[in-house]
């Protein structure tokens, strides 16, 4: 689904992914793991095409096709999808608006008919609960004011909106408590399918003991390091990032 | 204004007198253009409030050539703030007061005379005095330019920081209606610091004090200046003062004017910042009541990106008085990433007194953070409610809500021996205690 | 509303200035230029008494003693006032009595515009008074609102069948002296709207005037005068479109409005004519005076605007609030793209006792353009508890526009409470890139955000001006950013 060879990128000049190689299929979960400033949200905003990072070397097939020449809205409308680490917020535009507008691009890329007024309710309704969110939510402005742990759950809930076929979660857990945790690791799961695969960025092994990890890679100054199985997150959470070093 | 026109045409002789040369240059043009323009114009857009010519209609007297050699003003005047400064600076109706000793200052520093250092450093002088005056001034600028005779420098070279704050103290002194037109200027360069504080005094109550200022501020890049001015006139007296400011690259200056008794005031002032990073702190508190008239106006100019401007006017409004604010600031195209944050609050305390506030922001550049509030209004009646149910006398609630109005202008002050005093004056001033210039004598 | 605003959105990228067509019909013209024979020429094509002559007259005397004003924050090309044709009549038989004695062209024209002039094509239960260059072609539902009490004609009409009521009104809000545009309007205006709500009437239906500049070479000068009697309400809606020429065409309107004891009057308009071409050229110049008098206790005024057309405005509808407890409200959205230019808001003057105002701005800024908002809050002396809070927004799109805030504040009394607050905002990289990742491309993304950032006054809009405005906003920042 996802190939990534020898990718190198830089923000203002600045080299932080330095020969990225990575497979990713249908119906896996990878996870990424590594110290603050390895490059792991780099990478994530890569892959999304964020304007603000610079691809300097290397390729990215997705589903077959060049991921690096597509605009940040075809990736999406290809099912390419990010949790944001920190989500953005937009004062003014609902929730329900925002939403409608993106799953009726969704539609018109994949060439199908948009969808009503009500089928649109019906679905958001189905995929709030996934997350157990607050129905009040959605009437508000994107993110305005949000919690930390609502603005996680919203992402969870676009993620289920947008059926991708890859979701990228972001650092989905910093400053979740437990409870919000759970919730937002049962909605990933439950999304799941053989057909999708999930790319898990963390610090922690906390998440992954909600979502299992087919594979777990350590990312360590630009670069992958390690790659093992889920025994490999354990270990680093037992013994920190240095005796990889 | 025909008199101004005749006195200088007749008087010409006199008025160059005891003036450097230098000084002299400067007031044919001044005079052709104010000749020219004449003063700004009552209710046009910037002088809404304030008439000019109507104020200055008066037959003044000038003080043309003052020696005031029988004045001493350690005895004429005791001051307000003690102790702040080991060098304090006095201006006697116009004309700067030679101290027999008075050499606190690091050895390269001048602090002084206008008319020495146009003779010591005629250099220095040509390329800073009249320069923004005269690109941003307008007839008003020019009258003073025409007629001033001495005034006050702070020159301070390169990376010199000078710890004590200077205290300059303008002195009215005088049994007749006089118009005094003094002039500074001040030249911070290159990494240098410094902390000055004007105050405004008169002597006599009866006679119509009216003075133009001219400061003219340059301070250059990294350097430091805090400028504090404290009015504390009279009811008869006409303040008619104009500042121009020029910042460069990560220059940092803090303007700070209290005026706490005053009869008519109206200070301009314009901000040039012209170096990124440039930070300007613009604080202005006025306490007027009777018919005191308070208007405060001031450009602040964003002319390259990446600078910071702050600017906070608290009014205490009472009795007939009346009190006026605009403030603009300019954000040029290019001055992207810019900062300025614009603030007016007025506590009206009677039915009569009026306030004309009018903050206006002009931006033409697109990644700036700007915003500017406007509050008008009385004491918040719940506070002074809960205040009373806790026992305190209304009169003290009110009195201590008042002086919580004005603390965080106060608090902006970066010499604590000011901002105590400061503190201590507001208070007497809301308890009526500060009988008008009380010490002096 | 928001339901269906991707829609819309969706709908009308890459859509021009639609309505920049010219309608080919007759049009009867008077010779270009102004004197004194003009307008008497004017007046005596509208049959009018001798009462309104004098007051046209005295108007044209006053008005040739003043000067345009120059205080705006606008860059005003000088007008010849003697190059300009001030009577354009589309030519048709006099007062049309039903539509089929309306010329089909005109018909077409407004059909075009969206303004079907039919009645039994009418769903919306909107009474509409289309006004083409000088005159009123057509106005709807009047037969209905008649049982009511209601009169909604045009002003030539309301001169002739009600002139009690428009010597009693007319120029008791905004005098012929108050100022260039005024007086001007008061010598050559050639018709407008009137609107009579009886006492204690509620209006059953959205009353609506649509403004159609069409002839060549024309100025349009049109005034509409309101009253609301005690208790009465209404719902009042304007909406203006120009052809695309490339000469600037002058409209300079009144608007005057009365409101009694506990009487209620919302005015929305939005505006769009010919903002001109992307290089400045062409384009109206929208000078117009709009004022509200709340004369009776407890009466409301709300005015809300959106305008996004004319090459340059010079507009501030406004409420002199003398009754007591009354209540004045302006929400604007302005937008300016390209050469456009605007000067815009409202004044309240606050002369009634606890009396209330609220002024909502919301400028957006595109191109090269450049958009002031303008406003004055006045609490007299006597207006005991006044209460103001505005808060005006500039939203830039361009690092080569302007976006400027003159508000003046004038307060004259202890107990009143004014609040004024204002920030500067642009459309983060961060906001377009979060919606991208959504699938959302930037085009959309931007028209998402400025309606968001223009709701709380898009909300204020009767349903299918909210709609329509929300379309226009997009259309007028067509290309404006990245």
């Amino acid at each position: 689904m996802l190939i990534i060879k020898e990718l190198h990128a830089s923000i203002n000049g600045k080299e932080i992914l330095k020969g990225i190689n990575l497979e990713v299929n249908a119906g896996e979960i990878h996870a990424i793991m590594g110290p603050n400033g390895s490059g792991k949200s780099t990478l994530s905003a890569v892959l999304v095409g964020n304007p603000a990072f610079e691809v300097t070397k290397g390729e990215v097939i997705f589903q077959g096709e060049n991921l690096l020449e597509m605009a940040p809205e075809e990736r999406s409308c290809k099912g390419m999808f990010l949790s944001f680490q920190y989500p953005v917020e937009i004062p003014g535009v609902s929730m329900v608006n925002f939403m409608r507008t993106a799953v009726n691009e969704h539609k018109k890329c994949k060439g199908e008919a948009p969808l009503s007024a009500g089928e649109f309710l019906k679905m958001m309704r189905e995929k709030q609960s996934i997350v157990e969110m607050d129905k009040n939510l959605v009437n508000r402005s994107v993110n305005e004011g949000f919690s930390g742990g609502e603005k996680k759950r919203n992402e969870i809930f676009q993620m289920a909106m947008l059926e991708p076929k890859l979701a990228i979660l972001d650092e989905t857990d910093s400053g979740l408590d437990i409870d919000a945790l759970r919730i937002v690791a049962n909605g990933v799961n439950k999304l799941k399918s053989p057909d999708t695969a999930t790319i898990v960025i963390t610090h922690y092994q906390r998440l992954l003991d909600y979502i299992k990890p087919d594979v777990v890679h350590v990312l360590y100054n630009g670069q992958i390091i390690r790659t093992g199985g889920p025994k490999l997150a354990l270990e680093l959470e037992e013994k920190g990032y240095d005796w990889l070093k | 204004m025909k008199q101004y026109i005749d006195f200088f045409k007749t008087q010409r002789k006199q008025i160059d007198a005891s003036c450097s040369s230098l000084v002299n240059s400067y007031r044919d043009e001044a005079f052709a253009s104010f000749e020219e323009t004449g003063f700004p114009i009552f209710k046009s857009e910037e002088y809404q409030h304030t008439n000019i010519a109507e104020l200055l209609d008066t037959d003044f007297g000038f003080y043309l050539n003052y020696k005031g050699e029988s004045i001493d003003p350690h005895k004429l005047f005791h001051c307000n703030i003690p102790n702040l400064s080991s060098s304090p600076h006095f201006i006697i109706n116009g004309h700067f007061y030679k101290e027999k000793n008075n050499r606190n200052l690091p050895d390269k520093v001048f602090s002084g005379s206008l008319n020495t250092f146009a003779e010591e450093y005629p250099d220095i002088f040509s390329k800073y005095y009249n320069k923004l005056a005269e690109e941003k001034g307008n007839g008003l600028t020019a009258l003073n330019t025409m007629f001033v005779q001495d005034g006050y420098v702070l020159y301070v070279p390169k990376n010199i920081i000078i710890d004590h704050p200077i205290q300059l103290t303008n002195i009215f002194n005088g049994k007749i209606d006089a118009l005094i037109n003094r002039r500074i200027l001040i030249i911070i360069e290159a990494g240098s610091q410094a902390k000055i504080l004007i105050c405004d005094h008169s002597t006599e109550k009866e006679p119509l004090y009216a003075a133009t200022q001219i400061t003219e501020i340059f301070v250059e890049e990294n350097a430091v200046l805090d400028f504090y001015e404290l009015e504390e006139s009279s009811k008869r007296t006409i303040r008619l003062a104009d500042n121009f400011v020029q910042q460069s690259t990560s220059s940092n200056v803090m303007i700070n004017n209290i005026t706490l008794n005053n009869g008519v005031t109206r200070n301009n002032y314009y901000i040039d910042l012209d170096g990124e990073f440039a930070e300007t702190y613009l604080y202005g508190m006025a306490i007027v009541d009777d018919t005191q008239k308070i208007d405060n106006h001031s450009v602040i100019f964003h002319n390259v990106p990446n600078c910071q401007s702050n600017e906070l006017f608290k009014y205490v409004l009472d009795e007939q008085s009346l009190g006026v604010f605009s403030g603009k600031i300019i954000v040029a195209e290019n001055a992207q990433k810019t900062q300025a944050y614009q603030n007016n609050k007025n506590l009206l305390g009677s039915k009569e007194c009026k306030m004309y506030s009018k903050p206006q922001l002009i931006i033409n550049a697109d990644d700036v953070k700007c915003s500017h509030g406007m509050t008008t209004g009385q004491l918040d009646e719940s506070a002074l409610f809960y205040m009373r149910s806790r026992g305190i006398p209304k009169e003290e609630a009110i009195l201590l809500l008042k002086y919580a109005f004005t603390d965080d202008v106060i608090q902006g002050i970066r010499l604590d021996t000011l901002k105590e005093r400061l503190k201590m004056l507001i208070e007497k001033r809301f308890r009526g205690e500060l009988i008008r210039c009380q010490e002096c004598i | 509303m928001s339901e269906d605003s991707n829609d819309i959105l969706n709908e009308i990228t890459n859509k021009d200035y639609e309505y920049g067509f010219v309608t080919d019909i007759h049009t009867e013209f008077i010779p270009k230029g102004l004197n004194e024979d003009i307008v008497r020429l004017i007046s005596q094509k509208k049959n009018e008494p001798e009462w309104m002559l004098d007051f046209r007259l005295n108007a044209y005397r006053h008005w040739l003693t003043m000067q345009m004003p120059d205080w705006a924050y606008l860059d005003i090309p000088p007008i010849d006032y003697q190059d300009i044709i001030y009577y354009a009549a589309p030519k048709t038989k006099k007062g049309p009595k039903d539509i089929s004695e309306v010329d089909p062209e005109l018909l077409r024209t407004f059909d075009k515009l969206g303004i079907p002039l039919h009645e039994q094509k009418l769903l919306s239960g909107m009474a509409v008074d289309a006004v083409m260059d000088s005159v009123s072609v057509k106005t709807t539902f009047k037969e209905t609102l008649a049982e009511k009490g209601i009169v909604f004609c045009s002003f030539s009409e309301a001169v002739q069948d009600h002139p009690d009521l428009v010597k009693k009104y007319m120029g008791s809000v905004v005098d012929y002296k108050d100022n260039f545009f005024a007086a001007l309007n008061s010598a050559v205006f050639s018709d407008g709207s009137f609107v009579y709500i009886p006492k204690g009437v509620r209006c059953p239906m959205e009353l609506s005037t649509y403004f159609r500049i069409n002839a060549l070479n024309t100025g349009q000068f049109e005034r509409t005068l309101i009253i609301a009697e005690e208790d009465s309400y209404v719902s009042y809606l304007e909406g203006c479109t120009a052809p695309m020429r490339d000469e600037n065409q002058l409209h300079a309107a009144i608007v005057e409005i009365v409101v009694l004891d506990r009487a209620e009057v919302k005015y929305s308009t939005v505006q769009n004519w010919y903002p001109g071409d992307k290089e400045g050229k062409g384009g109206i110049y929208n000078f117009v005076t709009k004022r509200a008098l709340c004369k009776g206790e407890a009466s409301k005024v709300f005015w809300t605007q959106v305008e996004t057309g004319s090459a340059i405005t010079w507009k501030y509808p406004s409420c002199v609030l003398v009754g007591d407890n009354s209540i004045g409200e302006f929400y604007s959205v302005a937008v300016t793209n390209n050469f456009q230019q605007a000067d815009t808001g409202t004044k309240m003057i606050h002369i009634g006792k606890n009396t209330k105002s609220r002024i909502v701005s919301k400028g957006i800024s595109a191109g090269k353009s450049q958009n002031s908002y303008r406003g004055l809050v006045k609490i007299t002396s006597n207006a005991d508890n006044a209460r103001n809070h505005s808060q005006c927004d500039s939203l830039l799109l361009s690092d080569t526009c302007g976006a400027h805030t003159f508000p003046y504040m004038d307060i004259h009394n202890d107990t009143g409470i004014v609040e004024h607050e204002a920030t500067t905002s642009k459309i983060s990289e961060n906001q377009i890139f979060y919606c991208n990742q959504r699938g959302i491309p930037t085009e959309d993304a931007i028209g998402l955000i400025v309606n968001g950032y223009a709701k709380e006054v898009l909300n204020k809009l009767p349903m299918e001006f909210a709609v329509e405005a929300q379309k226009l906003l997009q259309i007028s920042l067509e290309g404006s950013v990245g």
